[in-house]
């Protein structure tokens, strides 16, 4: 019987990794921006007023994580003091320059600009009633602007309505570009695909949406007040319906390929079986997420008492974080585990300390729940008709 | 020729002329080269091919290559007729040392076994994937034909290194740009052959110029075949082998 | 009027944008290298610089212009495709200063088995021999004259040992 692999044979240049577990990172963060502004624009757009308590929670969400977003980036090149050349001189054929333009486009015109429409009274008022450093913070985000009149508010709401419209989309392509850096690679049979670009945009929907179910449900409950039960529960039902089509695309991957069998597949077989078994098998799929789909459906179909389904949907919202960064795990480490020659398989050595080490990508994990907690107190998105516990 | 002309010669500079007239460019001078002269490529060819490492060594001194990294290297293929997909495949340390005999009873019995030694490198292509990413500009094709890295504009991102589906690029160590072979353009365009051609004692590898009516690639093509590596890819790759196995990757 | 009044603070966001455009073309139009774009989307001065390396092998033209002797021996036996630095390694330095930087001779005991070392991968027209029963560790020198190594060949009576 002839096994596979023969023996163990790697291009020589093929040992190391190039991308470490801060390109991992990065699709994790920009998918929590673009599912956390999906989330905002469920109530903005589609009028669903049940989700309308963590509207302004989601869009500083959002920012937060899109102002980390470049960080793993900047720690990854090997000389980030070089990377305004992409803004200077993008090569137009190159995915990755386009997306510094998108990224930049999604920050400034939609997040922003949103951000700022939706709170300019409340910034207006804070600037005149705040003293000192703060009171100079509030001045410079009105832009010198003290007008907040019925008309001028009505405009900022039409206007705002119009950016979120602008920014469903634009959420789509920032998020959706990251999966074309991947997926137009026709060297890497792991991620040449046409499905790459729409996984993503769904996986990250189904994080986003989680991340700011579980920053609602922790912050209400830390402030001491009481979780909104109509809102989580509409939120869960968007997650549920979102991670059905997102499980449907990825196995719609697998099974073309499982069928189609081609060069690659003997190759990415045994990898998934043997060095992806747990992350992919294990952590992605049955934990990340044919559980959190099994808790979720259970809640819409079995009747739950509230207290119940909330700690059901907080189960799946971590299981569903965890589901989500494997499968940012196994796409971009497992596409560089096996070999171009397809004759073999290297290993990735994360290393704790390093520039590109385990700590850094903590730390970056960590920093923008930082900046929201900032920004959530120069600009609080609470709403004003919460009941205490 | 004895010692004492010998001397005489290196007195006289003789030697020192000849190699300024290298440097100036032989058969042309330097500052006469054209680019658009100039379409360069490489023919293999594989039963030529011993597997002695002196190339891999040579292109190591030439351009300064990092201990295990690799601009050019070769593979060592062991295939029998019922498994052409499963080739046995090694490179040991890129063969800068060549390769050690295969131990008794290790690797395929059976029918039809055959062993061979495929040199690999950079194809130079013509629709190069790994140009086509680069978000700045910093890999390009040079209009006779070379793909070439800027390292002084590289941002060290890897995309490129990622794209290419030949494994022949790399990032430098301790430059943090990406490297690959140059088809060493500072000889070629100063009518030297490459380091890898001047090494290899059978001629297997011959640097190769498509826009030189004379050159000898094209009677070769006419009369053998010939092949490219991935050509499913459709990278428009510039390295040409002759008698190319199946079973190559 | 009463419009434009009230959208002012949009006005001013316009304006914001604007001066961040204006200042993106500044920086634009004083990091961008003047040569880049000169041949395509890269530094034209690049191709210069590449092509300026060093040469770290000098080719078997410019050893032949001084040691035309070992080239007449080479031409007419086996290893007349064997260019110079193959067996001797890169001699730039030498040829450019010949008097001061001597070439160390490479020592036939380990040189020759690199190529002619037998290995079942090796094409079945190459010579090779086992050297351990060949010539049990003895440097190849000492019965083959490197250059044209056919024993008893009349070409290689001429060269010394």
């Amino acid at each position: 019987m002839h096994l596979f692999p023969p023996n163990n044979f790697i291009y020589p240049n093929e040992t190391e990794l190039q991308w470490s577990i801060l390109i991992v990172l990065y699709p994790f963060l920009t998918g929590l921006v673009a599912g956390a502004f999906i989330l905002a624009s469920l109530e903005r757009v589609f009028k669903v007023e049940a989700v309308k308590p963590t509207y302004r929670l989601a869009l500083l969400t959002a920012l937060a994580f899109l102002i980390v977003a470049p960080l793993p980036l900047q720690l990854h090149l090997g000389h980030p003091e070089r990377s305004l050349e992409m803004y200077l001189t993008p090569h137009k054929s190159s995915a990755m320059a386009m997306f510094g333009f998108v990224y930049l486009w999604y920050l400034m015109v939609v997040l922003l600009l949103e951000i700022w429409l939706d709170y300019r009274k409340d910034i207006v008022l804070l600037a005149r009633s705040s003293k000192g450093f703060l009171r100079l913070i509030y001045k410079a985000m009105t832009l010198g602007s003290d007008n907040i009149s019925e008309r001028s508010l009505a405009i900022d709401d039409r206007v705002g309505y119009i950016i979120t419209i602008i920014g469903i989309p634009s959420a789509f392509l920032l998020h959706g570009y990251v999966g074309f850096i991947f997926g137009s690679i026709k060297a890497n049979p792991w991620w040449s695909s046409p499905l790459m670009p729409v996984v993503f945009i769904f996986s990250a929907m189904v994080s986003g949406i989680a991340a700011v179910m579980l920053l609602y449900m922790l912050l209400t409950r830390l402030r001491g007040y009481r979780v909104n039960i109509d809102c989580v529960d509409a939120i869960a039902k968007y997650l549920f319906y979102i991670f059905i089509i997102d499980f449907s695309l990825e196995m719609l991957d697998l099974i073309h390929r499982i069928y189609e069998a081609d060069e690659s597949f003997r190759s990415l077989d045994f990898m998934v079986h043997n060095s992806l078994w747990i992350p992919h098998v294990i952590i992605q799929i049955l934990i990340g997420t044919l559980t959190p789909i099994g808790i979720l459906g259970a809640t819409q179909i079995v009747p739950l008492a509230p207290y119940v389904r909330k700690r059901l949907y907080a189960i799946a919202g971590c299981l569903t974080m965890v589901g989500i960064f494997a499968m940012r795990w196994n796409v971009v480490i497992g596409g560089q585990l096996f070999s171009k020659s397809l004759l073999g398989y290297t290993t990735y050595d994360l290393h704790f300390g390093s520039r590109e080490g385990l700590a850094t990508a903590i730390v970056l994990t960590i920093m923008p729940l930082g900046i929201l907690y900032v920004l959530a107190k120069l600009l609080p998105p609470w709403q004003h008709n919460e009941t205490a516990q | 020729m004895n010692v004492s002309r010998r001397f005489f010669i290196t007195l006289t500079g003789a030697a020192a002329v000849a190699w300024e007239s290298v440097l100036a460019g032989s058969p042309e001078e330097a500052p006469n080269y054209k680019l658009t002269d100039h379409w360069w490529a490489m023919l293999i060819d594989v039963d030529k091919c011993i597997g002695c490492g002196n190339c891999v060594r040579a292109c190591s001194v030439e351009n300064n290559v990092p201990e295990g990294f690799f601009r050019t290297w070769v593979e060592r293929y062991q295939v029998d007729d019922e498994h052409m997909a499963d080739p046995i495949v090694d490179s040991p340390n890129g063969a800068i040392n060549g390769f050690p005999q295969r131990p008794p009873g290790t690797g395929l019995t059976g029918n039809g076994v055959k062993e061979f030694f495929v040199p690999k490198l950079c194809n130079h292509c013509v629709d190069s994937p790994c140009t086509q990413v680069c978000p700045v500009g910093a890999t390009f094709t040079t209009p006779d034909g070379v793909v070439l890295v800027d390292e002084k504009y590289c941002l060290g991102c890897r995309y490129c290194v990622q794209a290419c589906p030949y494994g022949c690029r790399f990032i430098h160590p301790e430059k943090h740009v990406a490297q690959k072979c140059t088809l060493c353009y500072h000889r070629i365009t100063k009518g030297l052959t490459t380091a890898c051609c001047e090494a290899c004692p059978t001629g297997s590898r011959q640097l190769a110029d498509l826009k030189n009516p004379k050159d000898p690639i094209h009677e070769f093509m006419k009369k053998h075949s010939v092949q490219v590596l991935k050509p499913q890819m459709a990278t428009g790759a510039k390295a040409f082998y002759a008698n190319l196995d199946g079973s190559v990757r | 009027m009463n419009r434009f009044k009230d959208a002012g603070h949009l006005v001013r966001v316009v304006g914001v944008f604007l001066v961040g455009v204006a200042l993106f073309l500044c920086v634009r139009a004083w990091f961008v290298p003047k040569s880049f774009g000169e041949y395509g989307h890269y530094r034209g001065d690049s191709i210069k610089e590449v092509a300026a390396l060093p040469i770290v092998h000098a080719g078997h033209e410019t050893c032949e212009t001084c040691h035309s002797d070992v080239l007449e021996v080479k031409k007419a036996g086996k290893h007349a495709t064997v260019n110079c630095e193959a067996c001797h390694g890169p001699q730039a330095k030498h040829a450019e200063d010949p008097g001061s930087v001597k070439p160390v001779l490479p020592d036939t005991s380990v040189l020759c088995a690199r190529c002619h070392e037998a290995n079942s991968a090796k094409p079945k027209w190459f010579p090779t021999v086992a050297t351990a029963e060949h010539s049990m560790g003895m440097p190849c020198k000492t019965c083959h004259t490197p250059h044209n190594p056919k024993i008893g060949d009349d070409a290689a009576k001429g060269e010394k040992k």
